[in-house]
């Protein structure tokens, strides 16, 4: 399915139950914190049809984030993801055909050592560029659809399971330079399923500009080794509603890039105004195959997306998405035609003191 | 039909430059209301926006919409999955931490 990125693995319904009763374990040790450290459950739920090439598809989706720390340094995070993919039975067969995947994104710990140093261990996401760690849950993305590289550099799993150092290298008033460094063992287990790698990210913000510059290097070390190098630059002028996003995604056997553009007007009355809360959206992506060596998850020819959105920040944390894209590609082009609602939910575990 | 690459390429940068000049040229100092808007949940009114509410415009909003609001029983569990994220200095984390719970 090319609908929806999924950098998840799907779980038998009995380690699904266990998973559960490790998620209870960790909600009872955050009663013990104060007033403002009470465990959350966050996430989104969403409704999701996608017309690709004529071809329609509907995917209601929970992906659900439980967030509890455990004393003043320790965080344990999770995100899971739950789905229902509906399409209509072919031929003129009357009917749905309709499949579910259940599964975990990640579920990581978070120990903060100093001022300057996180060690993150677990399964966690890979960061490798801004959309796999920053951009890809529900209702973050502007667009149904994730970027067609975003499987460059993330292993394709995007998840790694071993340990990351992560924080604020240094932080002034002009600019900020933040890192992560991680190295994931092979893991083949249906929880944490990922592979040997290592790299990192380094990331420059300067705030006065809305600039942000970052550098990710990843590097599989089973299989064919292979280097992957990323960059990405956003600019986000403050308070001009303007958003433009774009990462360039490199590895020895193809490469690609994506270019995103928001815009939300505060000329009819604010953000918050009927019109305030358009939000026209346009991405442009390409990728380029190098050789007929996929070892990665592009396309196995040159291809290139025009995405054009409009999407519509509701009242009560709930956005709608609509897009129309175009892909262009030697074995043949197709409109894409997509549609979505999805409600952010943010609410803590238990009643507070 | 296969696109030029180069052509591409032009009119993106022409696209996002138009827009983003036209926005610098209209570019206004914030009110406070336009301040109020990028908040999670209006806890205090302000004149000036404030270090936590500039931190929390350039760190979080940078990735997504602000919550409309929520219980300050979670706002230091908010900020401390945001700072993992966002890789947030200590002095960003105090100062978000008053702008999320005054």
């Amino acid at each position: 399915m090319r609908g929806l990125r999924l950098p998840f693995r799907l779980l038998p319904s009995g380690r699904w139950s266990t998973t559960l009763v490790l998620t209870l374990l960790v909600i009872a040790f955050g009663r013990s914190m104060d007033a403002q450290n009470t465990p959350l459950i966050s996430g989104g739920i969403g409704f999701f049809t996608d017309t690709s090439a004529g071809q329609t598809t509907y995917l209601p989706i929970i992906e659900p984030l439980l967030a509890a720390p455990l004393g003043p340094r320790v965080l344990i995070e999770s995100r899971a993801v739950l789905l229902e993919t509906f399409a209509p039975n072919g031929d003129g067969a009357p009917g749905y055909n309709h499949s579910h995947f259940i599964g975990l994104t990640y579920l990581q710990g978070d120990v903060t050592l100093t001022s300057h140093i996180t060690v993150v261990a677990g399964s966690y996401l890979i960061p490798f560029n801004t959309y796999n760690d920053r951009l890809s849950p529900i209702w973050i993305g502007n667009f149904q659809r994730g970027p067609l590289i975003a499987n460059l550099g993330t292993e394709s799993t995007g998840t790694g399971t071993g340990g990351m150092l992560s924080g604020s290298a240094v932080s002034r008033n002009k600019y900020s330079l933040s890192y992560n460094a991680y190295f994931s063992s092979l893991v083949n287990n249906s929880y944490f399923q990922s592979r040997r790698s290592t790299g990192g990210r380094l990331n420059l913000f300067m705030p006065k500009q809305g600039l942000e510059v970052g550098f990710s290097y990843n590097r599989s070390l089973q299989g064919v080794q292979e280097n992957f190098y990323g960059a990405d630059v956003w600019w986000e002028p403050a308070y001009s509603g303007f958003q433009l996003r774009s990462e360039f995604a490199s590895g020895r056997h193809a490469e690609g890039y994506w270019i995103e553009t928001a815009y939300r007007t505060q000329a009819f009355g604010g953000f918050d105004s009927i019109v305030g809360r358009l939000e026209p959206v346009f991405r442009m992506q390409q990728t380029f195959r190098r050789d007929g060596a996929a070892s990665d998850s592009l396309p196995p020819a040159n291809t290139q997306i025009a995405d054009f959105g409009l999407d519509y920040n509701l009242p009560h944390n709930t956005r709608i998405l609509a897009s129309y894209s175009r892909e262009f590609a030697s074995t043949g082009n197709f409109n894409i035609w997509q549609t979505g609602i999805v409600y952010r939910f943010l609410t803590p575990v238990r009643k507070g003191k | 039909m296969i696109m030029n690459p180069k052509r591409i390429l032009f009119s993106i940068a022409l696209f996002s430059s138009s827009v983003a000049l036209g926005q610098i040229a209209t570019q206004t100092q914030p009110t406070p209301k336009q301040t109020n808007n990028s908040r999670p949940g209006a806890h205090v009114a302000q004149k000036q926006e404030d270090a936590g509410s500039r931190i929390f415009r350039q760190n979080c909003s940078r990735c997504h919409n602000a919550p409309e609001g929520f219980s300050p029983n979670i706002s230091e569990t908010v900020l401390r999955h945001m700072s993992v994220r966002a890789s947030l200095s200590m002095r960003e984390k105090a100062e978000l931490l008053r702008f999320l719970n005054p």
